[in-house]
């Protein structure tokens, strides 16, 4: 079910959209291959045989889907968020961009719209402009439209491509790594990301590789009404290193967008996966109309000994964001990390957090979590650390910081602590702060403008997360604070 | 009450009749006070006489509403201006309680000062090169440790840091007209010579200073031009550096006494 051809004219609005300041809000006009709304057995067959999928592939979705279907209407309550009912029949779960059915071989064979469009969200993908030091995988809507760099990659045996290829070429990884940190029975949105998934990235790393470059995903929704649900899954083997990162925007529309995104992280043997996170789907209007809700299961497994898993995130965007970037301890003195930015303004909500589970001897953890909220913005940090019998000597430090901007918004902190080991060491600091007036004298008095003087408090705030960020993505994540918080401050 | 006569310059700072209250309470009674470019004024005055305020209304404080007077600098209405344009136009204030500002790094935020301040004068964002070369030459100025400007502004910092950093920022943003608010206070012997002098080194003929205290201390390493004593609100008595001197052995009480017997 084609769209009519649209010529030229990347970037426009339609009357779906919204008008806001939210300057990646454009959407682009391309011909898509749209499946039509609704969710059933024959959608979950008509997507597997849309990518081409083994049986094995098809058999595992029909699972999940059967698991899920079970649990509608089961969604999890617990979180300090509200949203309307989701009718999950009105949900476009496929949509294809690409004109030519098997995909482009090279850049060459991509719409020169999508292209365009990438370049606008400054995600070069052509050859000579490229982002240095930077593969890219760009996702738009429910595919891969191009990945860059992957010659360079593969000659170091690394393996960075869509998840849908990762499917076809390296079945042995995928069936052996595929759900085993968050099995399709996780959670009511693993569920349904499993059985509908449609891309995503997929990163190999062989052992004793250091991977040269960072690999990145960025995300786009494009096709109104559609739902997001990527997947994506690293392996760092051995020995190995890599830092991945990720990007996402959608178009400002009316309607409320789905995108529930499952991520699996696997780090062996004295591995390290660096995981960075600048999430800016489009947040919503300023009276709260539209935005993406944003569900999303993240989990890694240190797997091996000596491993280390480290998620970084930025969340500026989404109406709602549900999620909670965990790491399982599993090898002994593996190492995870959780730093987090989570910024509400106007009327969006963000449940966010991590789960630390140490199951091996002297594993170490460490959760740095900020929240700020302006307008009528509601900030919650929900963690927790556990402390399995086993696990000898371990150790979390947890610190979550509150900033509230005005004088109607909130912030939350919901941790939760278990130990079942005597020998643990557990610490927990939590403050809530506002951007005083004196403060904003000062800097005034310095000849700062008091907007000016807000976004320096506010990187100052977040200082300790950005320096955990690759240097350029410091840079935006900065400017993405800036650009949230308008109208919320000055 | 003016201190220029015979200076035919246009005063630098001209505040006439000036009253202020905060939460209904009338603090300062109609100031007068003229400051020419070069010269060094001392405000002295018991606690509660009305000082802190009046250096805070000049820089723009918002807790304060101006009923009456007026204040011009440069022969500009200075309290139509916002705090940040005030400030870009050479009016600087060393705090009495300088605010901690978390995480922002102090050499941060003076390249920011120093940046809006040369914007507001048409000039370039000052180049890297330039600023650090300027920021390490004001450090040796005012004698402060090199490894406070990488710093959270404030952020831990002791007291006398605190006012060295107001020093070292009034080095950077090179003011026309600087107001010390109590300084002095709260600094050992040392630290207060050190400031002092970074006081007497950023002096020169076209800037002038406004420094607040109520010791006479602070006087003995800075030498005013005038002295004046804030007394409820009005300014009651000024003359030159030996009433310092008078007021240190005498207390203000006489002051208060002379007032009361004149009104």
């Amino acid at each position: 079910m084609a769209s009519s051809v649209t010529p030229a004219k990347v970037i426009s609005r339609t009357s779906n959209d919204l008008d806001t300041e939210y300057k990646w809000g454009f959407t682009i006009d391309i011909e898509s291959d749209v499946i039509p709304k609704g969710l059933s057995e024959d959608v979950v067959r008509l997507i597997s045989s849309k990518k081409g999928e083994p049986e094995w592939m098809l058999e595992w979705r029909l699972k999940a889907y059967r698991h899920w279907i079970k649990q509608d209407s089961r969604e999890p309550k617990w979180a300090n968020i509200k949203h309307p009912p989701i009718d999950y029949q009105d949900i476009i779960y496929y949509s294809d961009p690409r004109s030519k059915k098997d995909g482009p071989k090279s850049l060459d064979e991509v719409d020169p719209e999508v292209l365009e469009a990438f370049e606008k969200l400054g995600i070069p993908l052509a050859e000579r402009e490229r982002l240095a030091g930077v593969a890219v995988d760009a996702v738009l809507d429910s595919v891969s439209v191009a990945t860059t760099y992957q010659d360079m990659l593969e000659k170091q045996g690394i393996i960075f491509c869509p998840i849908s290829e990762a499917i076809k070429t390296h079945p042995e990884l995928v069936k052996k790594y595929l759900g085993s940190v968050v099995p399709y029975a996780d959670n009511f949105y693993a569920g349904l990301n499993a059985a509908v998934f449609s891309d995503g990235s997929f990163a190999y790393i062989p052992p004793g590789v250091r991977c040269p470059i960072e690999l990145m995903t960025y995300f786009r929704i494009n096709q109104a009404d559609s739902g997001q649900f990527e997947r994506t899954l690293i392996i760092a083997d051995k020995g190995s290193y890599v830092s991945y990162l990720e990007g996402c925007t959608a178009p400002a529309r009316k309607n409320n967008q789905l995108h529930a995104a499952v991520v699996e992280l696997i780090a062996l043997d004295d591995a390290e996966i660096k995981y960075s996170t600048l999430q800016n789907w489009f947040p919503g209007d300023k009276d709260g109309n539209g935005g993406v809700y944003n569900f999303v299961t993240k989990r890694g497994i240190c797997k091996g000994r000596n491993s280390k898993i480290s998620w970084t995130q930025v969340e500026t965007g989404s109406a709602i964001t549900w999620k909670y970037p965990s790491v399982i301890l599993k090898g002994d003195n593996s190492v995870g990390e959780f730093y987090s930015v989570a910024l509400v303004n106007n009327y969006q909500q963000a449940d966010t957090g991590t789960k630390m589970i140490h199951q091996g001897k002297n594993t170490k953890s460490t959760i740095v979590a900020k929240g700020i909220s302006a307008g009528k913005g509601n900030s919650t940090y929900r963690g927790l650390v556990k402390i399995n019998a086993g696990a000898d000597n371990a150790k979390n430090f947890t610190q979550c910081d509150s900033l509230l901007i005005g004088d109607q918004c909130g912030a939350h902190t919901v941790p939760y602590i278990e130990v079942k080991n005597p020998s643990a060491q557990v610490e927990h600091e939590a403050s809530t702060s506002k951007v005083s007036d004196d403060q904003l004298f000062y800097c005034q008095q310095r000849g700062i403008s008091v907007e000016d003087a807000h976004y320096m408090i506010i990187n100052g705030f977040c200082r300790d997360i950005f320096q955990e960020l690759p240097f350029e993505f410091a840079m935006e994540a900065g400017q993405l604070l800036k650009v949230s918080l308008e109208g919320a401050v000055g | 009450m003016s201190s220029s006569a015979g200076n035919k310059q246009k005063p630098l700072l001209e505040i006439r009749g000036l009253c202020v209250s905060a939460d209904e309470l009338e603090i300062l009674k109609g100031v007068d006070l003229t400051v020419n470019a070069g010269e060094v004024h001392a405000i002295m005055g018991p606690n509660g006489s009305g000082k802190s305020t009046l250096v805070s209304v000049l820089a723009g404080k918002p807790d304060y509403t101006v009923t009456a007077g007026e204040v011009l600098y440069q022969g500009q209405d200075l309290l139509s201006l916002e705090p940040e344009i005030r400030a870009r136009m050479g009016v600087f204030l060393a705090f009495q309680y300088p605010l901690e500002l978390p995480g922002v790094r102090a050499w941060q935020f003076l390249k920011a000062a120093v940046d809006a301040l040369r914007q507001h004068r048409g000039e370039e964002d000052m180049s890297a090169r330039d600023f650090d070369r300027m920021l390490r030459e004001k450090v040796k100025l005012v004698e402060i440790d090199p490894d406070l400007v990488k710093r959270a502004v404030n952020e831990g910092f002791s007291g006398g840091e605190k006012k060295r950093n107001e020093i070292l920022q009034m080095a950077m943003l090179e003011p026309k007209l600087a107001l010390l608010d109590e300084t002095d206070s709260g600094l050992d012997i040392d630290a207060l010579r050190i400031v002092s002098e970074g006081v007497n080194r950023l002096k020169t003929p076209s800037n002038a200073t406004v420094l607040v205290t109520h010791y006479q201390r602070i006087l003995e390493y800075i030498t005013p031009d005038y002295v004046h004593v804030l007394l409820d609100g009005r300014i009651v008595q000024s003359g030159g550096a030996s009433l310092a001197t008078e007021l240190e052995s005498k207390g203000y009480e006489w002051l208060r006494e002379a007032v009361e017997a004149t009104s």
